[in-house]
């Protein structure tokens, strides 16, 4: 299932990051960062839904536009009952869309949004993905004040809100096609090894979409996966290898780029809805609009767990969903 | 590709734990919290003149105690993510799970957030330590007579 757009555009964007992400090495890009978790709010869950009005006010005061001009309003985290986005769309009371797609949530409403403006049913939307590393913690795992140890392989949420506002207007970066994911299961049901479980879903949904537009993987200047981390990374591009004969080049994982892996104390790397944006919408769109690159395919990867199911032991089902974006000339 | 396939080409790409490494870090820490714990039976037991079976209650009592104060200041899960075992097996894991999970839910009320999720982890301890008591008491009592 891949669609081609012929009017839509990311006009602005609105990244917020975390104490982590503003210690990696993308923190200038971010438009900005936080020193703790709290945002001024008694609790974890208030602070990411603070981190999505934060982002949301950056990218209206780019626009200089209100919440008014705005037809549609597109969320999606981690939390239970995405709570996090529906008290953002509380705050900010326009049509609103909750989505979920654990990771992949991001590219999700991309391509929700492009669909409808493309059909014209709406002029403008704001697409948001966030996340929070203690209030994930706290939710898929244990206590964040709980040390126990964790394998190599974990990968670790990224704390923060990355919204970006789509129309027909043209500007900078047009969203040029989409594929839709299937969701993929190969057997991992390990909750500590989501690069795994998430790799062949990022396989599936890069060949399906190079096949469909008959394109060479060389067709693009950058394929970012996010976040499959730096184990997942090796596992896809070996999966690719061997299933499909694809060798990946230009490839990268926002997983590895928002932290310091070698000396930040985040196993194998960044993971969380935010994760993928705030790398994509600060620095990687820092790139294009410098026309460094000019054609990126983004495939934001979501291990589509709970714990309950890990729990009944099942295995855990992946999805990824690709995005094409284009600088405009 | 197969399920067994793709489960090898994981396996070749996973990083090994170490877990000789590990394993004497746990070895060591835990030998530690044992050479404290016997300190504080001795020096309850000669300073208060009690029977060190006494003695040992008060020990437990004492590290529960610094488990969960060094769990509030916020820098127990770094040291027990460092020693693993060493740690978590002790009464002081114990103390430390309690105590974190109180911590994690304290905003969510008394009853609640305190209340009903303090024992997320350590529940688990509690119930199979009371199982285990009750099944080989009862080996015990069939062997031994008591």
């Amino acid at each position: 299932m891949t669609f081609t757009y012929k009017n839509v555009y990311i006009n602005e964007t609105g990244t917020v990051a975390g104490p982590y992400e503003k210690k990696g090495p993308l923190n200038n890009y971010f438009d900005r960062s936080h020193d703790e978790f709290y945002l001024h709010t008694k609790t974890w869950e208030q602070a990411e839904v603070k981190f999505i009005e934060e982002a949301i006010d950056i990218v209206l005061n780019k626009l200089n536009k209100t919440r008014f001009d705005i037809d549609l309003f597109i969320s999606g985290d981690l939390l239970n009952q995405i709570v996090a986005s529906n008290y953002a769309a509380r705050t900010l009371n326009i049509p609103y869309l909750g989505i979920y797609n654990a990771c992949a949530t991001s590219v999700e409403g991309l391509i929700i949004a492009s669909n409808m403006i493309e059909a014209g049913q709406i002029k403008n939307c704001l697409c948001s993905a966030s996340s929070h590393n203690n209030a994930a913690e706290k939710q898929f795992r244990y206590p964040v004040e709980y040390g126990g140890p964790k394998p190599k392989t974990t990968t670790f949420t990224t704390t923060g809100a990355a919204v970006a506002y789509l129309t027909y207007n043209k500007k900078n970066i047009k969203i040029e096609s989409a594929t839709i994911g299937k969701v993929v299961d190969l057997g991992i049901s390990d909750a500590y090894e989501m690069g795994a479980v998430m790799a062949p879903a990022a396989a599936d949904t890069i060949y399906r979409h190079l096949k469909d537009l008959k394109r060479e993987v060389g067709y693009y200047d950058l394929i970012l996966t996010g976040d499959l981390g730096s184990v997942g990374k090796e596992i896809l591009k070996d999966y690719m290898s061997t299933e499909y004969n694809i060798e990946l080049k230009n490839y990268d994982d926002t997983a590895t780029m928002i932290f310091d892996l070698n000396n930040q104390d985040v196993y194998s790397g960044g993971s969380g809805p935010a994760c993928a944006p705030l790398v994509t919408y600060s620095y990687i769109f820092h790139e294009m609009k410098k026309k460094k690159l000019k054609r990126v395919l983004l495939v934001a990867t979501g291990a589509l767990m709970s714990t309950t199911m890990v729990n009944q032991k099942l295995s855990i089902p992946a999805i990824a969903h690709a995005i094409s974006l284009e600088v405009v000339e | 590709m197969e399920k067994n396939k793709y489960k090898r080409l994981v396996e070749k790409h996973t990083p090994k734990e170490n877990s000789l490494y590990h394993g004497l870090l746990a070895f060591i820490a835990g030998g530690m919290m044992g050479v404290i714990g016997q300190f504080l039976i001795d020096v309850y037991s000669s300073l208060l003149h009690i029977p060190s079976s006494d003695a040992s209650s008060y020990m437990i009592i004492t590290l529960i105690f610094i488990g969960c104060l060094l769990t509030c200041f916020g820098f127990f899960d770094k040291w027990v993510n460092f020693a693993k075992a060493g740690l978590i097996v002790p009464i002081t894991g114990f103390a430390h799970s309690m105590m974190s999970a109180a911590l994690e839910y304290r905003k969510e009320g008394m009853v609640t957030g305190i209340g009903a999720n303090m024992l997320k982890l350590s529940g688990s301890v509690i119930i199979f330590g009371i199982v285990s008591a009750y099944v080989f008491g009862l080996i015990r009592l069939i062997i031994f007579g008591g």
